[in-house]
């Protein structure tokens, strides 16, 4: 599932438009609205971008650099969602991103202070990529309120690490730094929590699994994600994959069979 | 003693009053919309003030302010709790 650098790199440039320099390591910055995600992505590039609501289809304005342990490392910041099912313009481009750019580590912020909420976004990310770090932000705001989170518990039911961390106050940031780079190295492993879903729905996972293998595999995608987005009947999605298979031009026939069997 | 549960849609739901949802009979895309807002079975749901026009209506789910429109918000289905039970 690990795309060629160069390959990535042509994909990053041609497909998204954001230039990845040679041997730097890609990290995608997802999470809800209003959780402190370009506070998190200005202080760890030393940038002062002000990212509103994105106009546009693109990512390439939300990018910047930063070295750490003699890597060097690319954050792109994604449009705030609630969810990756694509029903506006946002979730499309941080689901394509996700889904397409295959970024080496991707930092999932959560607002500590109503996680519930949160917790969503996460899980959605989980079943795209299994290199995640959590950080849960707004701890200050979350303290205000008396709220406790047991942190190892959390990182221990979700299978990834989790970094606490309050961005407005530099807090935890050295920490984020030094996961981003152990996840990335490979030193640090994580398993994602992955939803279960009910009979009926894995047992059509399981039949369309092999026919969506190849093509999972040939673009490092998550067989079971695309299984699961064709259950879904996704038309944006169905297109955003066609049009990013017949740009990658490795489309197999077993591509077309799949869409005929649904 | 519990009576027979008494199930309505949440537009029945009066400012100020609190329910817990018990479906959501949406389909598609707006269902699905809805369930990412946190509206799950089980929630529970603050009814906060209706538009100036009687529609939308803003409701409090998992601490943040919701607009739903009424012909929404009348697919969804609520069972009414108890004194006592009351705390979103």
């Amino acid at each position: 599932m690990i795309l060629s650098a160069e390959k990535k790199r042509e994909l990053w440039q041609n497909y998204f438009g954001i230039s990845l320099a040679k041997d730097q390591i890609g990290v995608a910055l997802a999470g809800n609205p209003n959780v402190g995600k370009s506070t998190i992505f200005n202080a760890l590039t030393g940038l002062h971008q002000h990212t509103g609501n994105w106009p546009g289809k693109t990512v390439d304005n939300a990018q910047g650099g930063f070295q750490y342990n003699q890597k060097s490392f690319l954050i792109v910041d994604l449009p705030g969602t609630y969810s990756l099912l694509a029903h506006s313009v946002e979730e499309q481009i941080a689901r394509d991103f996700l889904c397409f750019a295959n970024p080496d580590v991707t930092v999932v912020v959560l607002d500590a202070t109503c996680l519930e909420r949160n917790l969503n976004l996460a899980l959605q990310v989980f079943e795209i990529t299994p290199n995640v770090i959590v950080c849960l932000n707004l701890m200050d705001e979350a303290s205000k309120k008396n709220l406790v989170i047991d942190v190892p518990s959390l990182e221990r039911e979700l299978g990834v690490p989790v970094v606490a961390a309050a961005a407005r106050q530099g807090q935890g940031l050295i920490e984020l730094r030094e996961k981003v780079f152990q996840v990335a190295a490979g030193s640090l492993k994580t398993t994602p929590r992955q939803i279960i879903y009910s009979y009926e729905v894995e047992k059509a996972v399981k039949e369309l699994l092999p026919l969506v293998e190849d093509i999972a595999a040939s673009n490092a995608l998550s067989p079971r994600w695309i299984a699961l987005r064709l259950l879904d009947g996704d038309r944006t999605f169905l297109k955003s994959l066609d049009s990013f298979l017949s740009h990658e031009q490795t489309s197999p026939l077993s591509w077309e069979e799949s869409k005929c069997a649904l | 003693m519990r009576g027979a549960e008494r199930i309505d849609p949440l537009t029945d739901l009066s400012p100020g009053s609190v329910c817990q949802i018990v479906s959501l009979e949406l389909s598609g895309l707006l269902r699905r919309r809805i369930l990412d807002l946190g509206i799950v079975p089980g929630t529970l749901i603050r009814c906060i003030r209706r538009g100036p026009s009687g529609d939308p209506t803003a409701y409090l789910v998992r601490e943040t302010l919701i607009a739903l429109r009424n012909e929404d918000a009348a697919q969804i289905l609520v069972r009414k709790l108890s004194n006592g039970e009351e705390c979103v």
